[in-house]
């Protein structure tokens, strides 16, 4: 029996739903053209955005406990759409040069979306399976939507076949759990979990469900996916593949080891500040070698689950937090960055480089700004949101005893700063030979606007957010 | 509550961030609009000299502790707030912050003509962040002006320096960076601390800190001091890890060598008495022995080294080097003659290196040439400019009646009288760094100033003529300084005395083992320990 209430906290996901709906209805009927779906799309997010927003104060479940609705879902929730949203802003002129601008990149972006939103709402391990297939298979079409490239072919199968293969993982390990506890309602899963966290047979399901879930967030050493993926799909693919499935995956990895399991202090624990420590070593140290911005940022993307999985390793309520915020403070600075990393790129798929950066801050100051911006964010310098992000996910390593984890994160934090900043020198201190051709236009300005500012203001008021998250501490 | 009296309340929050109306200012600006971008900038930095004066004139010497205090809960879930104040080390050095910010900028008015309007921005920026650093009572917000600061200097350095200068601005970033990271560690592993006494709870506030550090057992203190001692070690710079200095400052451009020397380094003194001292007395007591024979060797070295370069500003780089290390050895010999030298010193420094960074900028500007080779007899060419050289030089190698004897003389005083360091012999070798500074000066200054002059009359290929009013104006506004401060040191040790008697009073109840500790088990704080 559907209830009102049960519409009302979903009632994101419906409005996208509709949405989606409403674009492939006007595109059956040819009523609006393409820019007419981009148009839908925005309002849609928007909508989905403010309404999420709007419900934050609240608490509740939705079809008997598939969907849970509270702080930390409203917030994982916004950030999905914001993604959504400034993807969408990114694609148009992205897709329109390329010739490929069409609604189905927009219907496709909103059930990705939608998907991204039930496995960070999840609380059922079959809504959980369900979001990621949803997004999943929306994703695998979209990294190879321009059909005719070969290295989006490439970039969609394997992501296709790997993703298949890491869904199989999380599939048996929800078998697993279900076998031990007998329900896949993650709050009746966190009541059993007492009297059956020494079983052998759950503790095969909790680690194969860690190894489906490390494989969406790109950890080492499930990574192996990501560069050549995020380097073959299109730009501002990539862009909500790094930043909006994350959040999700990190969202649906929050639900099911923070507030289901309590690893505090356990093997789950090690194995997870493990999985952390090699992402950020591997992640930040492959990403040095890098000379294409888009591999670069897939690398940092890895490094960044590593410093992620940290707060979750760390088993608390502040680590959850942590990485809720984290989350927010990666996907504003790093849809900015790729999405100066699409602007800048030829129609081609070349331009990705980082030569292409030389001397950009003469020709286009504003743009390179908002590059410097992003890139000192990401390393995570002060006052920019990347290290609000940083400092309390460290702030919950050192507090569950993980200080060494911390250390690592720091340390792998400075050797970050190098990659990063070479950005920085290309950009401000190398001279350029001939014009950057392209323009931005309003489009994008409004994305790199957008990310921007929350990239300012999650830094010097981070409370935005932990107050959601965390009302009353 | 009247306006007057919140404005006084927050004079210290205004002088911190008032740059930042110039900043806003100069966003709406364009680069090519040189001479008005140039009044803004000179204009923000003077308010704020002229707000910071209130500090001064307000600051109560006699009663001490920190003033002007300010709290804001600002991330309340973090427990995290806006918290200022000031005492008399950081009053000295926020004087010493806002009164070269606007002379490093009138002094080199002329001298940088791309993108003006972004390098004032990044000079304004970077005075936000030092006075921050200084007047930051949570260590959050210390952190946070502490890594803040990396940014405008690195574009400073990066965009508007010499031949070399984006090696030497990654190079400044990433030393400067490696060793603050560490530091973060420790501030959220003392939070950390803080939580486990009996009713405690996480905080970043620093006066909450000093009741907590020196509880805390020795071995984690050690650690804790380390990391912060690595990072502040790396600003001074502490031999060994001066290496990013020289080229940092070679190839900035002259305002950011004048602020770099002038201020930043102090940074790094500045945390040692701020929060190696009195967070981590044990540790800091059982590291003395080895940071003043760093120190040593930084005066030694740094001096040495200095009479070997053929680089003018190089030389005055690595004479930095050995004037930090007297600081830092004041500090370190635990007496309140050292620390109130090394205080003293701090602004001295900055005083006489930032005017020789300037003096040497005004004559780079003319010459285009720092190799010493290529100079002699400028005297003759330059009499006004070789004068101002001259005395600027005597009050850094430390001459009597100026300001840089007074430091240097309290710093060996307190290193000669010092019972815990347990011999002199710091002192005696220390004192051999002053006649170094006079070799390596004097010699400077006779190679390039005295002697005939270039037959050519063009040095480095070019025509070179006298100061002007613009440049004299600025080394008079120094020259004044230095002579006060040579004349009548009371005035500023009066101001700093108490923080040296606060400091030394800890250290004298931690070896006499006074402190309070917290029951008989210090806090222990290994991993896995509180499994």
């Amino acid at each position: 029996m559907i209830t009102f209430s049960d519409l009302s906290f979903a009632a994101p996901i419906l409005a996208l739903t509709v949405t989606v709906l409403l674009v492939m209805v006007a595109e059956a009927f040819r009523v609006g053209s393409s820019r007419f779906s981009f148009f839908l799309t925005l309002t849609g997010l928007t909508a989905a955005a403010l309404i999420a927003g709007k419900g934050a104060g609240t608490r509740g479940a939705a079809f008997q406990d598939m969907v849970v609705v509270d702080g930390p879902t409203s917030v994982l929730t916004i950030i999905i759409c914001g993604t959504g949203i400034v993807s969408t802003l990114l694609s148009r002129s992205y897709l329109e040069l390329r010739g490929s601008h069409r609604s189905e990149f927009y219907m496709l972006v909103l059930f990705a979306v939608v998907g991204m939103i039930l496995m960070a709402s999840a609380g059922d391990l079959i809504i959980v399976f369900l979001g990621i297939e949803l997004m999943s298979i929306c994703l695998y079409v979209l990294a190879g939507f321009f059909r005719t490239r070969d290295v989006g072919n490439e970039s969609a199968l394997k992501y296709f076949l790997l993703g298949a293969f890491s869904t199989g993982f999380l599939l048996y390990g929800i078998a697993l759990v279900y076998g031990t506890t007998g329900t896949t309602n993650l709050s009746l899963i966190g009541s059993a979990y007492a009297g059956v966290a020494n079983q052998p047979l759950f503790l095969l399901g909790v680690g194969l469900l860690m190894v489906g879930l490390s494989f969406k967030v790109a950890a080492v050493p499930f990574h192996m996916w990501a560069p050549d993926v995020y380097e073959g799909a299109p730009t501002v693919v990539t862009g909500l593949m790094a930043t909006g499935a994350k959040t999700a995956a990190f969202g649906a990895f929050a639900a099911v080891f923070l507030r289901t399991f309590d690893p505090a202090g356990s093997t789950t624990a090690d194995v997870l500040a493990l999985l952390a420590a090699a992402s950020m070593v591997v992640g930040n140290i492959i990403a040095i070698a890098q000379t294409n911005l888009k591999r670069m940022l897939a690398y940092s993307s890895i490094a960044h689950a590593g410093y992620m999985l940290s707060g979750i390793a760390a088993g608390s309520v502040e680590g959850q937090n942590g990485v809720i915020l984290y989350l927010a403070a990666y996907a504003a600075t790093t849809l900015g960055a790729f999405g100066i990393v699409g602007w800048l790129e030829r129609e081609t798929g070349e331009g990705t480089s980082l030569e292409e950066y030389a001397g950009l801050s003469k020709h286009q100051p504003v743009i390179a700004a908002l590059m410097a911006l992003f890139m000192f964010s990401l390393t995570g310098i002060p006052p920019f949101a990347g290290f609000i992000g940083k400092y309390s996910v460290f702030l919950a390593a050192v507090r569950a005893d993980m200080t060494w984890l911390a250390v690592v994160g720091v340390l792998t934090s400075a050797v970050s700063a190098y990659y990063y900043l070479r950005v920085v020198v290309m950009m401000y201190f190398r001279e350029r030979e001939g014009d950057v051709i392209r323009l931005p236009n309003f489009s994008i300005m409004l994305a790199l606007a957008i990310s921007a500012f929350f990239v300012v203001v999650l830094g010097v008021l981070p409370s935005i957010v932990l107050d959601i998250v965390a009302p009353g501490l | 509550m009247e306006p007057t009296a919140s404005m006084t309340s927050s004079i210290l929050s205004w002088t911190i961030f008032l740059p930042l109306a110039g900043v806003v200012v100069l966003a709406a600006m364009k680069n090519a609009q040189v001479r008005s971008v140039k009044i803004v900038g000179c204009t923000a930095s003077v308010v704020t000299f002229a707000v910071s004066l209130f500090l001064w004139f307000g600051y109560d010497a006699a009663a001490g502790g920190f003033q002007f205090v300010e709290r804001v809960a600002w991330i309340s879930s973090l427990n995290i707030s806006y918290h200022v104040g000031i005492d008399g080390l950081s009053l000295l050095l926020i004087l010493l912050t806002t009164v070269l910010t606007p002379l490093a900028l009138i002094g080199t008015w002329n001298s940088i003509t791309n993108r003006v309007r972004d390098y004032t921005i990044m000079i304004l920026v970077l005075e936000v962040a030092m006075v921050g650093v200084f007047a930051a009572l949570d260590l959050f917000l210390f952190y946070v002006f502490w890594e803040a600061m990396l940014i405008p200097m690195v574009f400073i350095i990066g965009m508007w320096g010499g031949q070399d200068r984006v090696y030497a601005a990654v190079k400044f970033f990433l030393y400067t960076l490696v060793g603050s990271l560490l530091m973060l560690v420790a501030i959220l592993a003392l939070g950390y601390a803080a939580s486990q006494m009996p009713g405690g709870q996480f905080t970043t506030n620093l006066l909450d800190l000093y009741a907590v550090g020196p509880r805390l057992a020795s071995s984690i203190q050690l650690w804790m001091f380390l990391a912060f001692a690595l990072s502040f070690a790396i600003k001074v710079p502490v031999f060994p890890l001066h290496t990013w200095l020289p080229d940092a400052h070679v190839q900035a451009p002259t305002a950011g060598s004048v602020l770099l020397a002038g201020v930043l380094l102090k940074m790094g003194t500045f945390g040692f008495m701020r929060y190696c001292l009195p967070l981590f007395p044990e540790a800091a007591l059982r590291a003395m022995p080895y940071v003043a024979t760093l120190a040593v060797i930084s005066i030694v070295y740094g001096a040495l080294v200095a009479m070997v370069q053929t680089d003018i500003k190089k030389l005055v780089a690595y004479s930095s080097v050995s004037h930090l290390g007297f600081v830092m050895l004041g500090i370190f010999s635990m007496t309140e003659e050292g620390m109130q030298g090394a205080m003293i010193q701090m602004v001295n420094h900055g005083l006489s290196t930032g005017a020789l960074f300037l003096l040497v900028g005004m004559v780079y500007d003319r010459t285009h040439t720092r190799t010493i080779d290529d100079y002699g007899g400028l005297a003759k060419v330059m009499p006004v400019f070789a004068a101002a050289f001259l005395f600027i030089s005597l009050s850094s190698i430390g001459l009597p009646g100026l300001n840089g004897f007074v430091g240097e003389f309290l710093v060996l005083l307190g290193a000669f009288r010092s019972t815990a360091l347990h011999s002199t012999a710091y002192a005696a070798i220390a004192a051999t760094g002053v006649i170094l500074s006079a070799v390596y000066m004097l010699w400077m200054y006779q190679r390039v100033m005295l002697g005939p002059t270039r037959e050519s009359g063009k040095y480095g290929g070019n025509y070179v003529f006298d100061i002007g009013r613009r440049e004299i104006g600025v080394l008079v506004a120094i020259a004044v300084l230095v002579v006060w401060i040579g004349v009548y040191p009371a005035s500023l040790l009066t101001k700093s005395a108490g923080t040296a008697r606060n400091l030394i009073h800890m250290m004298d109840q931690m070896q006499r083992g006074q402190m309070p500790r917290y029951a008989e088990s210090p806090i222990e704080l290994l991993p896995g320990t509180a499994r």
